[in-house]
C-alpha cells in the first residue's frame, strides 16, 4: 500500500498548484496598491544592515552593526516613537551570498530602508536589486567609485570614495612627508588596485616602482628586494591590514626603513600586531573617515557606555546612515518611497560630517584625514586638505 | 527523486518488493509517475512548503543555487564516479563557463544569449581537453594535485589580467531572452494553512533581476537534458569503458579499451558540463568575480558527489543538495558548514565509502561479482572480497 | 637586476625554501612508505604554528628581552611545536588512514579521507573561539580564541640584525638562523633514516612492504614513526617560519602545504635530499619569478612549475625513493 500514499503525495500537490493558479488573475492590481499605504507607524517596521557579520571580515560588519543598533536604540527610546527593528542580512562579505539575501530583503515589505552593502564586491550584486524595488541603500562603508556611475537611485554613502582618498594620499607623500622617489604597491584587490592607480597617477614622476602582491599572500621577500633597489623614501600600500601588516614587518625585518604610507582598509590594530608596534611605527594612514573623538555629539560616550569598547573603523558611519533612515521614519516617512525622497534631500549634521547627498548619492561633504600609528596605537595627525 | 530515496529503505525485502513492483509498473504509468515528480520540483518555489522553505534567504534564489550546485555534481560525477579521475580543480571549468559569457556578453561583445551558451561550453570543453590531453596519463592522486593548481591558475589569471577586468570583475552579464507569457502566484503559509499570495508572483519565463524562480526553472531543464544524456551515455559502450577503466585500467587497456582516450572523453564531458553551469550562474548573477571562483568551491562540489555517492546520479543530486540547500536552511550554522562537511567526508571514507546513495551496479558487474565470489569459495581462498564494490 | 637585488632574491629565495623542504619531508616520508599524499600534513604545520605562538603568549616573551633568555625561549617554543605537531600526525594516522588500510581501501578513498580530516583540523582551529565557548573557556581562554578567523602574530623575542653585507646587500641574523637551523634539521633526519635502526625499517619498508614484513619489520611501528617524523619537521617548520614571516591563521596550511608538495616533488617525492633540493629550488624560482613578472603571479610559478615537473619529470630531479637506489 505504501507506495500508493507515495504516488498521491504529487498528485495532491499538483492538483493544490492548479487550483492555485485558477485565481490568480484579476487579483494582482489590488495587492500593488495594498504595498504603498498610508504613513504612519506600519506593525514590525525594521531596517536592514546589510553585510559580514560571521567569517573573515565580520569585525568591520560587527562595527558597523553596533553603530547601526545604537541609532535604532536611541530612536526607538524617543516617547511615542514608531518602534522600529533591524534586520540583519549577514553576506559573509561574499557576493554569491548577495543576490538571495537581496531578493529577500527586497521582498519583505516590512523593510523600509538597509545600511550597506558593507562591501563593494556585494554592493555590485545587490544594489541593482534594490534599485528596481526602490528600496533606499546608504552605505556606511563602499568606497569603490564606480559604484555612484551605474545610475541606482537608490545608492547612498556616508562616506568619500577611493577618488577622494587617492589624491589626499599622494599630496600626503609629495608635500607632507616631502618623499622624492615613492614606491606604490596594492594587493590586485579592487579596492587596493583602485587606490593605488590613483596614487600612480597622481605621483606621476616620483614613483620609482611598483608591485602588485595577493589578498593572502605571506611571503613578501622578493617585493622587499624591490623596495630595497629602488632606494625609495616613501612607500604607498593599497590594500588591507593583514598584508599590510606583514609586509611592513618583514620590511623591517630586513632592514629597510623607508617610510610607510598605507589606505583605511589598513586602519586597524591588527596592522600594529601584525608588524609590531616597534616596527609599525611612524606609519601613515589616510582615511576618508573623522576620526572617533572629533565625531559630534555624545556618539563615543553612548558608543562606549553600550558595547563596552570604544567605536571601531566605520562605527560612527554606520550609526549616521542608520540615523538618517530614523529622522525619516520619525518624520512619518514610512513607506520605501517616502523615505527614499526623504534620504535624497536630507541635510543635517551627522557624527562625522555633514550628511548631504549630491546626485549621484555622493556625500558632499567630505574629509580626509591622515593617522599615524604612534606608540602602537592609531593617532589622528591632521585633516588633509584638497590641494 | 522520491522513488530513489523509497529504494534505499533498510529493510531488504521491501526495497525488493518496491523495486520489482516499480519494475512491473506498465510503462506509461512510470511516464505519469516521472512526470508528475518533475511537475512538483518544477512547482517547489512556487509552493513554499513550510518546513523546506528557507526562512532567511529568498527560496527562489536558494533553489537555483541548489539546481546550479546540482548540474555541477552530474557533470563531476562523470569525471570521478563514472571515470574514477579525482579532480579537485573542477571549479575552473566553473570559472571559464561564467567568465565566457560575461567577456562576450558585456565587456568585449554583444554575442546573442544562446550563442553565449554555445561558446561558454565549447571553450570549457577546450579547456578540459588542453588540460586532459597531457595530464591524464599521470598517476591518480597526482592528477588531483595538478587539477588543484589548474584550479587556482584560472582564479589567479582572472584576478590578474586587465583584460578581463581583473579584480573588479564584470558587470551587466546579459540575461536569458524573456518571454513574459502569464504571471504565477505563489502560494504563503502562516503554520500550515496556504493562502494564495497574489502580492508576489513569478512572471512565466522573465528572466528580470528580482526573481529567482525563471533561473531556476532553467537550471532545472538543463538538468532533465543531461539526466537523460547521462542515462543513455552510462548504459552505452561508453559508460562501460568508463566503468572497466576505473575498475581495473590495466586490465581494460589489456581488454582493449582505448583508456587514455575514454578518461579524456569523461574529463571533457565534465568540462562541458561545467561551463554550462557556470554560464548559468554568470547569467543569473548578473556580476562575475574572480573571488567567487576560490578553490574552497572546487572541494564543495567535490563534497557534494562524494557525499552523495559518486557513480550514482540520484545519490550525486541528493549531495549537491545537501552541501548547497542545508547550509542556507539552516543559516545560523552556516560557520560549521566546511566543519560539517569534513566530518562526513572523514566518517563516509572510513565507513561507507560509496556515499549515502551507492549506485547500483550494473546487473553485469553483479553477476561478475557473484560469480567470483562461487569460485573463491570453491577455492581455499578466503579474505576480503567483501570489499569487491570499492576495490580499484 | 642589479646583482644587489639578485643576491638579496636569491639569498630570501633560500631562506624560504628551506623552510618548504622542511615541511615537504612530511608528504616525502609518509609518500614513500604508504604511496599516499597526506593531504592532511598542511594542518599538522599549522597546529604546530599555533603551538609556537601560544607557548610564546604564555611564556611572556616580548622584543627587546636578553639574547640568552630569548634563544631559550625560541628552543622551547621548538620543541612545543614539534611535539604538537608530531602528535597531530599520529591523529591524522589514525583517524584517517589506519582504517583505510587495514580494508586495504583504494588510493582515491584514502586521498578524500585525508581532505575531510583536513578540513576538520583547519576548521577546529578557525572556531576555536567557539568551540572554547561551548566548554566554557572562551572568558578564561579569551587571549588565545578570539578573533579565531584572524591572523594571530608571533612575538620573536629575537631582535633581527645586521650580521654582514656582500656588496650592499645586509645580512640578517633571523634569516641567517632559519636556513642554518632547517638545513641542520634536513641533515639530521636524513642521517637518522640512513643509520639508526628504525630508520632501516623505514627503509625497508618503503622498498618492498612484504619483504620487510617477512623479515619482522612491524608495518604499523614503521608507519606511525614515519607520520611522527614527518610531523616532527613540520612544527620546526613551523617555527622557522613564524621567525621568518611572523604570523599565522587557521587555514595557513593550505597554500603552504601545496607549496611543499610542489618542493617534495620536484626534488622526487620519497626522497628525503629531494625534498631539500625541491625546496630550495622552489624558493628561488618563486623570488625571481616574483621579480620578473610582479609578485601576484608568484603562486601562478609554482603552480605551473608543479605541472610541468609531473608531466615531464614525474619522479623529479633526484627520483623517488627513501631507500638508496631502486631499478
Amino acid at each position: 500500500m505504501r507506495s500508493i500514499v507515495k504516488l498521491a503525495t504529487p498528485f495532491a500537490a499538483a492538483a493544490l498548484l492548479l487550483t492555485a493558479c485558477g485565481g490568480t488573475t484579476g487579483g494582482s492590481t489590488d495587492a500593488e496598491s495594498s504595498a504603498g499605504g498610508a504613513s504612519g507607524c506600519p506593525e514590525g517596521a525594521s531596517i536592514g544592515f546589510f553585510g559580514a557579520l560571521t567569517g573573515p571580515n565580520s569585525n568591520l560588519g560587527n562595527n558597523i552593526q553596533n553603530g547601526v543598533k545604537l541609532a535604532v536604540d536611541q530612536h526607538n527610546a524617543k516617547p511615542d516613537a514608531c518602534q522600529v527593528t533591524v534586520t540583519p542580512y549577514d553576506s559573509q562579505g561574499l557576493p554569491d551570498q548577495a543576490s538571495g539575501l537581496g531578493t529577500q530583503a527586497v521582498r519583505d515589505t516590512k523593510v523600509l530602508g538597509i545600511v550597506g552593502p558593507a562591501f563593494s564586491g556585494e554592493s555590485k550584486v545587490a544594489d541593482p536589486l534594490f534599485a528596481e524595488a526602490g528600496l533606499v541603500g546608504i552605505t556606511p562603508s563602499a568606497t569603490n567609485p564606480a559604484l555612484a556611475e551605474n545610475g541606482w537611485k537608490t545608492f547612498f554613502r556616508v562616506l568619500g570614495n577611493d577618488a577622494s582618498q587617492g589624491p589626499a594620499a599622494a599630496s600626503y607623500i609629495t608635500t607632507t612627508l616631502q618623499a622624492k622617489k615613492v614606491y606604490v604597491i596594492d594587493d590586485a584587490s579592487e579596492y587596493g588596485k583602485g587606490l593605488a592607480d590613483i596614487v600612480r597617477s597622481d605621483l606621476g614622476a616620483a614613483k620609482v616602482g611598483d608591485d602588485t602582491v595577493q589578498t593572502g599572500q605571506t611571503d613578501f621577500s622578493a617585493v622587499v628586494a624591490g623596495i630595497r633597489a629602488s632606494g625609495a623614501d616613501a612607500v604607498f600600500y593599497g590594500g588591507y591590514y593583514s598584508e599590510a601588516g606583514l609586509l611592513l614587518k618583514q620590511m623591517r625585518d630586513a632592514g629597510v626603513t623607508t617610510t610607510f604610507v598605507t589606505d583605511d582598509g589598513a586602519k586597524d590594530e591588527g596592522l600594529v600586531t601584525a608588524a609590531g608596534a616597534a616596527n609599525a611605527e611612524g606609519t601613515i594612514i589616510t582615511c576618508p573617515c573623522l576620526p572617533p573623538d572629533k565625531a559630534g555629539g555624545s556618539f563615543v560616550a553612548d558608543y562606549t557606555a553600550a558595547y563596552g569598547t570604544a567605536p571601531g573603523t566605520y562605527s560612527a558611519e554606520g550609526f549616521d546612515a542608520a540615523s538618517i533612515l530614523m529622522a525619516g521614519i520619525e518624520a512619518g516617512k514610512t513607506t520605501r518611497e517616502d523615505l527614499l525622497a526623504f534620504v535624497k534631500s536630507y541635510d543635517a549634521p551627522g557624527v562625522t560630517k555633514q550628511l548631504k547627498f549630491d546626485e549621484k548619492g555622493e556625500p558632499s561633504d567630505i574629509s580626509v584625514w591622515a593617522y599615524k600609528i604612534a606608540g602602537g596605537q592609531i593617532v589622528a595627525d591632521q585633516e588633509i586638505k584638497a590641494s | 527523486m522520491s522513488t530513489s530515496a523509497t529504494s534505499a529503505r533498510p529493510t531488504r525485502p521491501a526495497r525488493r518488493g518496491l523495486g520489482d513492483r516499480w519494475a512491473a509498473l506498465p510503462k506509461p504509468a512510470k511516464i505519469v509517475v516521472w512526470v508528475l515528480v518533475a511537475l512538483l520540483v518544477y512547482a517547489l518555489p512556487l509552493l513554499n512548503p513550510p518546513i523546506l522553505s528557507t526562512p532567511d534567504s529568498d527560496f527562489g534564489s536558494v533553489m537555483f543555487t541548489v539546481a546550479s550546485y546540482a548540474l555541477v555534481a552530474l557533470g563531476l560525477n562523470i569525471v570521478l564516479g563514472y571515470a574514477g579521475l579525482l579532480d579537485l580543480g573542477y571549479v575552473g571549468f566553473y570559472a571559464i563557463g561564467a567568465y565566457t559569457v560575461a567577456v562576450f556578453g558585456s565587456l568585449h561583445g554583444k554575442v546573442p544569449f544562446v550563442l553565449l551558451i554555445v561558446l561558454a561550453v565549447c571553450i570549457s570543453t577546450a579547456s578540459g581537453l588542453l588540460l586532459g590531453a597531457p595530464t591524464l596519463r599521470v598517476r591518480g592522486d597526482y592528477l588531483a594535485i595538478v587539477t588543484l593548481g589548474f584550479g587556482e591558475i584560472v582564479r589567479l589569471v582572472f584576478l590578474n589580467t586587465e583584460w578581463l577586468n581583473a579584480a573588479r570583475g564584470i558587470t551587466n552579464v546579459p540575461r536569458p531572452p524573456s518571454l513574459d507569457l502569464f504571471d504565477v502566484p505563489q502560494l504563503q503559509w502562516s503554520g500550515f494553512t496556504a493562502t494564495v499570495d497574489l502580492g508576489t508572483q513569478s512572471t512565466f519565463l522573465k528572466f528580470g533581476l528580482l526573481d529567482g524562480i525563471p533561473y531556476y526553472w532553467l537550471a532545472l531543464t538543463v538538468i532533465i537534458v543531461v539526466l537523460v544524456a547521462d542515462v543513455l551515455l552510462q548504459a552505452s559502450r561508453v559508460g562501460r569503458a568508463w566503468e572497466a577503466t576505473r575498475e581495473d585500467e590495466e586490465a581494460a587497456e589489456l581488454n582493449g579499451v582505448p583508456t587514455f582516450r575514454y578518461k579524456l572523453l569523461a574529463f571533457a564531458m565534465g568540462a562541458f558540463i561545467g561551463g554550462l553551469s557556470g554560464a548559468l550562474y554568470a547569467a543569473r548573477t548578473g556580476v562575475v568575480n574572480p573571488e567567487t571562483f576560490i578553490i574552497q568551491l572546487s572541494m564543495l562540489f567535490l563534497a557534494a558527489v562524494v557525499i552523495g555517492g559518486q557513480g550514482n546520479r540520484w545519490g550525486v543530486l541528493l549531495g549537491a543538495v545537501v552541501v548547497a540547500y542545508l547550509p542556507e536552511r539552516f543559516r545560523e550554522f552556516a560557520e560549521f558548514r566546511v566543519l560539517a562537511f569534513g566530518l562526513l567526508l572523514l566518517a563516509l571514507a572510513n565507513f561507507r565509502p560509496q556515499g549515502l546513495l551507492p549506485p547500483r551496479r550494473a546487473r553485469r558487474a553483479k553477476a561478475a561479482a557473484q560469480e567470483l565470489e562461487e569460485l573463491e569459495h570453491s577455492g581455499a581462498a578466503s579474505g576480503d572480497t567483501k570489499e569487491g564494490g570499492i576495490r580499484a | 637586476m642589479s646583482l644587489e637585488t639578485f643576491i638579496d632574491l636569491t639569498f630570501t629565495g633560500l631562506v624560504v625554501g628551506a623552510i618548504y623542504g622542511l615541511f615537504a619531508l612530511g608528504y616525502t616520508l609518509v609518500y614513500g612508505v604508504l604511496r599516499l599524499i597526506n593531504f592532511a600534513h598542511s594542518e599538522v604545520f599549522m597546529w604546530g604554528s599555533f603551538a609556537a605562538v601560544w607557548v610564546m603568549m604564555l611564556l611572556g616573551g616580548r622584543t627587546g628581552m636578553g639574547v640568552l633568555p630569548a634563544i631559550g625561549l625560541l628552543l622551547v617554543a621548538l620543541v612545543a611545536a614539534m611535539l604538537v605537531s608530531g602528535g597531530v600526525a599520529l591523529v591524522v594516522e589514525r583517524l584517517a588512514y589506519r582504517r583505510l588500510r587495514a580494508k586495504n581501501a583504494p588510493p582515491l578513498v584514502a586521498l578524500i579521507s585525508a581532505i575531510g580530516m583536513s578540513f576538520v583540523l583547519s576548521e577546529v582551529m578557525g572556531l576555536r573561539d567557539r568551540i572554547a565557548g561551548w566548554v566554557g573557556l572562551r572568558e578564561p581562554l579569551a587571549p588565545y580564541v578570539e578573533k579565531a578567523r584572524e591572523n594571530v602574530s608571533f612575538v620573536n623575542p629575537l631582535q633581527s640584525v645586521t650580521l654582514f653585507s656582500i656588496s650592499g646587500f645586509q645580512v640578517r641574523s633571523t634569516q641567517v638562523i632559519v636556513l642554518v637551523a632547517a638545513i641542520v634539521m634536513m641533515v639530521g633526519l636524513d642521517q637518522f633514516v640512513r643509520r639508526s635502526r628504525l630508520g632501516r625499517g623505514v627503509r625497508a619498508v618503503s622498498q618492498d612492504p612484504e619483504a620487510a614484513a617477512l623479515m619482522g619489520v612491524d608495518k604499523n611501528r614503521v608507519i606511525q614513526l614515519t607520520f611522527l617524523l614527518g610531523g616532527l619537521m613540520a612544527g620546526a617548520a613551523a617555527v622557522l617560519y613564524l621567525m621568518h614571516i611572523g604570523v599565522t591563521k587557521f587555514n595557513v596550511g593550505f597554500i603552504l602545504g601545496i607549496k611543499a608538495f610542489t618542493a617534495a616533488v620536484l626534488g622526487g617525492i620519497g626522497n628525503i635530499r629531494g625534498a631539500l633540493l625541491g625546496g630550495l629550488v622552489l624558493g628561488l624560482a618563486e623570488n625571481y619569478g616574483s621579480n620578473i613578472f610582479g609578485s601576484n603571479w608568484k603562486d601562478v610559478v609554482s603552480f605551473l612549475l608543479l605541472v610541468l615537473v609531473l608531466l615531464f619529470r614525474p619522479t623529479g630531479i633526484l627520483g623517488e625513493s627513501l631507500g638508496k637506489a631502486r631499478a
